[in-house]
């Protein structure tokens, strides 16, 4: 069963609170190499059957309408698992 | 006059805005998210709470619920929406109103009497209202604030959509400390703040006059009966 991998982020332009906080926590425990940190969502989708154009163009609809909100989020990449047809795809912005 | 409040799963304030509408003078009328039926509401008011846990992003789950396909058409035709908190994130994934709800800025959920300033008295929900007026009811919310981009912030400010600003203080991190927006048309309106909660002596934030006494709640929903007797 493929499996897909969508990364969505909040706006680079936007504030992350999670990500603030988690980059807080890491500061306050020795990490002070550490100088930011940005929390996103990462989801993984089993489909049937093979990746085809079809199954690629209903899970971009997807990513971009359902699984992120484009006024806060993007998605930054979406990965249908075929190395040889070179994995990663990045969504147009 | 018949104000319908739909009920997803973890709705908290479902109850609360029925009675809010019960003691404005409406019939309340419980719905639940899974129908495809309005039964005939006049108005109707999307409830404060969690709704599928937060899960995706808030209200993301339930704006797609069986009903929202209903209030989407009726929102579109002019029937009076309210979103009250996860009802305005509702509003907002729905593309019934602008922008979206992220992390509060401090990371902490609030709950506070908040201060806020109609700026808009003329949609279906504030026309009890007047422009400038300041009222307070509470706020409770860990994912409130209001965010779009400048264009859209712009296009609001000068259409007069800006309902309701933050006073004081601003919980949450709101670009220009909107509490909440309204369609063009007036009839859709959401906001973060709870007046659902100020509409009862004895229950509402305090006032200078008495613990507990504020109900300046109660106007939203006096004002969306109002509105629709006058048009009937």
């Amino acid at each position: 069963m493929p499996t897909i991998v969508v990364d969505v982020m909040p706006k680079p332009e936007l504030l992350d609170p999670q990500g603030k906080a988690v980059a807080g926590a890491l500061n306050r425990t020795g990490h002070s190499l550490v100088t930011g940190v940005r929390q996103g969502k990462r989801f993984e989708i089993t489909v049937d059957g093979p990746v085809d154009e079809a199954v690629r163009a209903e899970i971009r609809t997807i990513a971009e309408e359902i699984l992120s909100n484009s006024v806060i989020e993007d998605v930054v990449a979406i990965d249908f698992g075929d190395a040889e047809l070179g994995a990663d795809e990045t969504a147009e912005a | 006059m018949r104000v319908g409040v739909i009920t997803f799963p973890g709705s908290l304030d479902d109850r609360d805005a029925q009675r809010a509408v019960r003691l404005a003078g409406a019939e309340p009328v419980a719905l639940w998210h899974g129908s495809h039926d309005l039964e005939g509401v006049d108005a109707l008011i999307l409830p404060g709470g969690f709704s599928y846990g937060d899960y995706l992003r808030c209200g993301a789950i339930a704006s797609l619920s069986p009903i929202m396909t209903e209030v989407v058409d009726a929102a579109n035709r002019g029937m009076p929406v309210l979103g009250i908190c996860n009802g305005f994130q509702m509003l907002a994934e729905a593309h019934l109103l602008e922008g979206g709800l992220i992390r509060n800025d401090h990371g902490s959920f609030i709950c506070r009497d908040q201060v806020l300033r109609v700026e808009n008295a003329s949609t279906d929900w504030t026309a009890e209202f007047e422009a400038g007026e300041q009222i307070t009811i509470p706020l409770k919310n860990g994912e409130g604030g209001f965010i779009a981009d400048d264009e859209t912030l712009d296009r609001l400010e000068g259409e007069g959509r800006v309902a309701f600003r933050y006073v004081d203080v601003n919980p949450n991190g709101s670009l220009r400390d909107i509490a909440g927006i309204t369609n063009a048309r007036g009839n859709v309106v959401g906001l973060m703040p709870h007046p659902e909660h100020a509409v009862e002596p004895g229950f509402g934030p305090d006032t200078a006059a008495a613990m507990r006494s504020g109900v300046d709640g109660l106007r939203f929903f006096t004002s969306v009966i109002q509105r629709t007797l006058a048009a009937a």
